[in-house]
């Protein structure tokens, strides 16, 4: 079976300084990885990368996805084809209402795919059964993007993404930060809710904390710029005990 | 929202050369000899079949415009304009009184579908929601005059307007129907000798709309202009005057487009609103001329002075204006708070892009008690353009209780562009209060990449923001004029981003 991501000695610089020194990483469908690491060891870059952000320079490697070449995609293709990423800290758009944008960006999707886009009906129905369950009340969704929100509410305004989008590939980032318990579980139940076979995930995570609540298949542990470690969810309780330092040594 | 997604397929099929209204129409035109001279004057007085008092008013300006000078003090750099080697008259032919739609050039006709503009009957946008209080269909008719070069050639909802007692017509027809209105108001807001571009028009303006709103009348449906620059090297000099009477209502929408060029076109026009006791004007702006193209060349000069007059108590002037086109945009649409309780609004959105110089803003002249005034302006700046918020608020000494506030938001999109905000503040009386607050931003790296992670193009993406970023201003445009704004605001930015 084709891997659904395969990170291959991956080698990238930012402004002409190496941050992965050859990172290697595959995640199959219906797999979910954690990524742990100590801050500055390169997780939120590695997820950048894959997603396509301006200012990384790839110099070795390969990542492929679906057996595509995906640093060959425009960022906006990769969204299309199956790509998403939940930001750290995402950020506000004023003067845009919420409801707006999720139209808008589901529709550009949809239209990348060849798909026709939704209808108003349609749209607003999907997005009321998603928002309740994740407990986002409908007025927050006439609100400017992310303008004002919680910290929870900001990151349950990114699992409402993912569960409208439905990205075979859903990367989280640091999703546990600025979160308390309550939130955490709201947050943590809703991508749980998204687990399937056809969907892969990679936590991003400082703190086993998260994994209590999104229990990974696999851990991977990352330092400087690698993977120095991989195994299964006994993994982090084992980190927790011990932390980073035996790694940060080698 | 469908209109962004419109706006981006529209954006895609234009490349930054392709201006969409850049189609010229074939039809012969009847034009003054060339430059400017007293001769000229009594050429486009004669053709309009004038009075004598107006062509008299005519000659005052044009006497008083050979001894002024062009203004130099907004940001705007530009060759020196030869005023001799424009025409300042170009009427379609053939040129005989039209009474119905069916008697206009069909080629007229292809040039205002074209340009999407309802001559025959009002289009009603699908699927757009109505604004809260403004539930009837009725209302929501527009009576459109259109001014092809400098004749207006149609004016539909003619009769429904006269049975609410609304004048709607073209100014060189109100010249002879309502003389009496027009020599009481004509120059009243904007004298003949205000500055060198309204003397200019004064001389040897064309032709432009006259609206008046009897006491106690609220206009039933909104009235539009669609302006439009067809003949080479003709200026556009139109002259509109907008009268509300005692307790009357009137909104009014100008748009404006022009043919693409390589020769730069001058646009010299004058607007006068006066409003008396408890009356309202709402005068809404969108203006898309040609901009000139990727290398700076061709493109509009668009030299405009408009100012409204809150003559009775209680009354109110408020100017919306969406600025995408022209080379050089030189407009300060203003209100004279002379009413007290009058109360004075403008809100602006101003997009440049490549070459494009925009130097914009208003003035509030608080004159009478307890007057207010809100501006609301947001500049947008791409490519290697500049623009320019020029504001003057002032409060005299009767004006006790004047009460002002100004809010300016720049964003910068790229590093080649600039964004500048001057505003002057005089408080003549101790018990005025003015608040302003400005801010100039660059549009966010990382606001561009979520939208782009969620499926959005880079234009998409800056499409979005920027709408997000003028939403205050647009909210204020009739539900239209909205629609049409937003795409032209996702237009006039294509391109500007790597
Ligand atoms: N835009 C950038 N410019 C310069 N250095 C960067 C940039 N982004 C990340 N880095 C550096 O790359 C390293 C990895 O950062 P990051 O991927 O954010 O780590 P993590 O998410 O694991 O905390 C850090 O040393 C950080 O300082
Ligand atoms: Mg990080």
């Amino acid at each position: 079976m084709m891997a659904l991501l395969e990170v291959k000695d991956l080698k990238v610089r930012v402004e002409e300084r190496e941050i992965l020194h050859g990172l290697t990483l595959t995640v199959n469908e219906g797999e979910v990885h954690a990524i742990m690491g100590p801050n500055g060891s390169g997780k939120s870059t590695l997820s950048h990368v894959i997603a396509g952000k301006p200012g990384y320079e790839v110099t070795d490697g390969q990542i492929l996805f679906k057996g595509e070449d995906l640093l060959e995609m425009a960022p906006e293709e990769r969204a299309a084809k199956g790509v998403f990423l939940a930001f750290q800290y995402p950020v506000e758009i004023p003067g845009v209402a919420t409801m707006t944008f999720l139209r808008t960006a589901l529709n550009a999707q949809r239209k990348a795919r060849g798909e026709s886009e939704y209808s108003t009906p349609d749209f607003l129905k999907k997005v009321r059964e998603v928002s309740k369950s994740l407990n986002i009340p409908q007025d927050m969704l006439k609100r400017g993007v992310n303008v004002g929100f919680s910290g929870g509410e900001k990151k349950r305004n990114e699992v409402l993404q993912m569960a409208l989008f439905e990205p075979s590939l859903c990367i989280l980032d640091e999703m546990d930060s600025g979160l308390d318990i309550d939130a955490l579980r709201i947050a943590a139940d809703g991508v749980n809710a998204l687990r399937s076979p056809g969907r892969a995930m990679v936590v991003i995570t400082h703190y086993q904390r998260l994994l209590n609540y999104i229990v990974p298949d696999f851990v991977h542990v990352m330092s400087r710029g690698r993977v120095v470690k991989s195994g299964g969810k006994e993994l982090a309780l084992e980190l927790e005990a011990s932390g980073y330092a035996q790694f940060e040594a080698a | 929202m469908p209109a962004v997604q419109e706006t981006v397929e529209r954006v895609k099929r234009i490349d930054v050369d392709q201006y969409r209204y850049g189609f010229e129409t074939l039809i012969e035109s009847d034009k003054a000899p060339k430059g400017l001279s007293e001769e000229t004057v009594k050429f486009i007085s004669e053709k309009k079949n004038e009075p004598a008092w107006m062509l008299q008013w005519r000659l005052e300006a044009y006497r008083r415009w050979l001894t002024m000078t062009e203004p130099t003090w907004a940001r705007v750099d530009y060759p020196k304009i030869d005023f001799q080697d424009l025409y300042y008259y170009a009427a379609p032919k053939p040129k005989k009184t039209i009474s119905s739609l069916d008697e206009i050039d069909p080629e007229i006709l292809k040039t205002y579908e074209k340009l999407g503009i309802p001559l025959r009957e009002v289009a009603m946008l699908e699927g757009v929601e109505p604004k809260p209080g403004e539930e009837d269909p009725a209302r929501r008719k527009i009576a459109v005059d259109a001014v092809f070069d400098s004749v207006s050639v149609a004016t539909t909802f003619k009769a429904e307007l006269k049975k609410a007692g609304v004048i709607f017509m073209p100014i060189s027809e109100a010249i002879r129907e309502h003389p009496e209105l027009v020599q009481k108001y004509l120059g009243s807001v904007v004298p003949t000798s205000d500055n060198f571009y309204a003397t200019l028009n004064s001389a040897v303006f064309s032709d432009g709309s006259f609206v008046y709103v009897p006491p106690g009348v609220r206009c039933p449906m909104e009235l539009s202009t669609y302006f439009r620059i067809n003949e080479r090297n003709t200026g556009q000099f139109e002259r509109t005057l907008i009268i509300a009477d005692k307790g009357a209502y009137v909104s009014y929408l100008e748009g404006c487009t022009a043919p693409q060029r390589d020769e730069n076109q001058l646009h010299a026009a004058v607007v006068e609103l006066v409003a008396h006791d408890d009356a309202e004007i709402k005068y809404s702006t969108v203006q898309n001329w040609y901009p000139g193209n990727a290398e700076g060349k061709g493109g509009i000069y668009n030299f405009v002075t408009k100012r409204g007059d809150c003559r009775g108590n209680n009354s109110k002037i408020s100017w919306t204006q969406v600025e995408t086109g022209s080379a050089i945009t030189w407009k300060y649409p203003s209100c004279i708070l002379r009413g007290d309780n009058s109360r004075g609004e403008f809100y602006s959105i101003a997009i440049s892009n490549g070459y494009q110089q925009v130097d914009s803003g208003t003035k509030m002249i608080h004159l009478g008690k307890n007057t207010t005034s809100r501006i609301i302006s947001k500049g947008i700046a791409a490519g290697k353009s500049q623009n320019t918020y020029r504001g003057l608020v002032t409060a005299h000494r009767k004006a006790t209780g004047a009460r002002n506030f100004t809010a300016c938001d720049s964003l910068l999109i790229g590093d080649k562009c600039g964004a500048h905000t001057v505003p002057y503040i005089e408080a003549k009386n101790s018990s005025a209060t003015f608040e302003h607050e400005a801010t100039t931003s660059k549009i966010s790296e990382d606001v561009l990449f979520y939208c782009i992670q969620r499926g959005l193009s880079q234009e998409e993406a800056v499409g979005l923001v920027v709408n997000g970023f003028v939403k205050d201003v647009l909210q204020q445009l009739p539900m239209e004029f909205a629609v049409e704004a937003q795409k032209l605001i996702s237009i006039s930015l294509e391109g500007s981003v790597g």
